[in-house]
């Protein structure tokens, strides 16, 4: 019952706003915490690979950003889904404040990719399938950042862009999978593989640290975004009145 | 659930159903053109492109690798058959023998490629050095005792 007069409660744009404002600075200070551990401990404590030496090391951001680009796809489609179907507004927020962080993450991880792949494949891109569909991930982000833009009502705006991100959705299984159904210079998956992660715990700790910081992060930039969206869109509504008459005092 | 959101939700799960299935289909349709290298069995079997480059990735075989300067020629095989390749440059670092490559280039016989570029790949194994060795030994050790066993 609590969990559901919650979500309920989060639906309004007023109580959204205030508990969001709440939540940030602790999300913010533990994802800025975590970051510190896990990459002190991922670039400096961390054993040498025995391929690859020191280069492995530009995974402990790689990785968590490329997880980080297709976690985002996922949740701005499933607000996107709330949005559609049963008309929730801050489904609308939340899909259209997901899709600049997404595009940045994908961005971080393509950009690190291709600095990890010079040094170790000798070159910065190929066409391979990974490679290509998670290019295919940050046009599809670009796109939804674009028809958001593009339409001048916000409301008719989020629904084209909910079923811009649904569509969107059979990327994000041919991304996971592309290692595995077709050979590509990319290698295969270590931590999401049936059995045991091949890689070692002194160097699993600092990655999923990472990932972790990474994801908290996403959800205090989220918020932010959000809250933004929202005095904008309700700018001449009584809440967002008395909110500003507040501040002013 | 109210009529009306049924309803949408139904459209919405039969949009992406439909989508899925084209997506399998268009991406089955197109499996070949999809894969980013040819195996050498592939090569050998004559599936690979005659008159144009294609990639070729496999394994290089240990204590194949012959160097002349910047001309390296290597054996490279997927446990099944093996080509020979030619190479004339600089190799990526990570290239030594037994680890995975894939090579740019054209036929120059039935079982001779003439690389124009060479890659390597790696795996997802991560661990330190002296893991590394420790699990080579252990490897090998097991398979003395294996044989051992079985006399």
């Amino acid at each position: 019952m609590g969990i559901k007069r919650f979500f309920h409660q989060m639906g309004s744009p007023q109580y959204f706003y205030r508990v969001a404002g709440l939540w940030i600075p602790w999300l913010l200070g533990a994802s800025l915490l975590l970051l510190v551990i896990g990459w002190v401990d991922g670039l400096v404590y961390a054993p040498t690979d025995y391929q690859q030496g020191d280069s492995y090391r530009i995974m402990f951001i790689h990785v968590p950003a490329a997880w980080m680009s297709m976690f985002i796809y996922m949740v701005m489609a499933f607000s996107g889904l709330l949005s559609l179907v049963w008309r929730v507004k801050m489904g609308e927020v939340i899909a259209v404040s997901c899709a600049p962080i997404g595009a940045s993450f994908t961005l971080l991880a393509l950009a690190t990719g291709s600095l990890w792949g010079k040094p170790m494949w000798g070159t910065w891109w190929v066409w391979d399938a990974r490679l290509t569909s998670e290019l295919i991930l940050f046009f599809l982000y670009l796109g939804v950042i674009a028809l958001y833009g593009a339409i001048e009502d916000r409301r008719v705006g989020a629904r084209a862009v909910a079923i811009l991100a649904l569509v969107g959705v059979v990327n994000i299984p041919i991304i996971h999978y592309s290692v595995e159904w077709w050979n590509t210079l990319h290698q295969p998956a270590t931590i999401t593989k049936l059995g045991k992660p091949s890689i070692v715990p002194s160097m699993l700790i600092p990655l999923l640290i990472g990932a972790l910081a990474f994801k908290l992060f996403f959800f205090a930039t989220v918020l932010m975004r959000a809250r933004n969206e929202l005095l904008e869109r309700d700018r001449n509504t009584r809440w967002v009145k008395n909110l500003l008459e507040a501040e002013a005092k | 659930m109210n009529p009306i959101r049924k309803k949408r939700l139904y459209l919405i799960g039969l949009m992406l159903g439909g989508l899925g299935l084209a997506t399998f289909l268009a991406l089955k349709a197109f499996d070949d053109n999809l894969m980013f290298f040819f195996p050498p069995s592939d090569v050998v079997a004559g599936k690979a492109p005659k008159d144009h480059p294609f990639r070729v990735g496999g394994l290089v075989k240990v204590g194949s690798v012959e160097r002349d300067g910047t001309h390296v020629e290597f054996d490279l095989t997927d446990n099944a058959e093996t080509i020979r390749v030619a190479y004339d440059g600089i190799l990526p670092d990570l290239f030594r023998e037994g680890q995975g490559i894939v090579a740019t280039g054209t036929l120059a016989g039935p079982r001779r490629v003439v690389a124009s570029e060479v890659l390597a790949k790696h795996d997802e194994n991560y661990m330190p050095p002296d893991v590394a060795k420790t699990l080579k030994t252990a490897h090998a050790e097991g398979i003395k005792g294996m044989r051992e066993a079985a006399r």
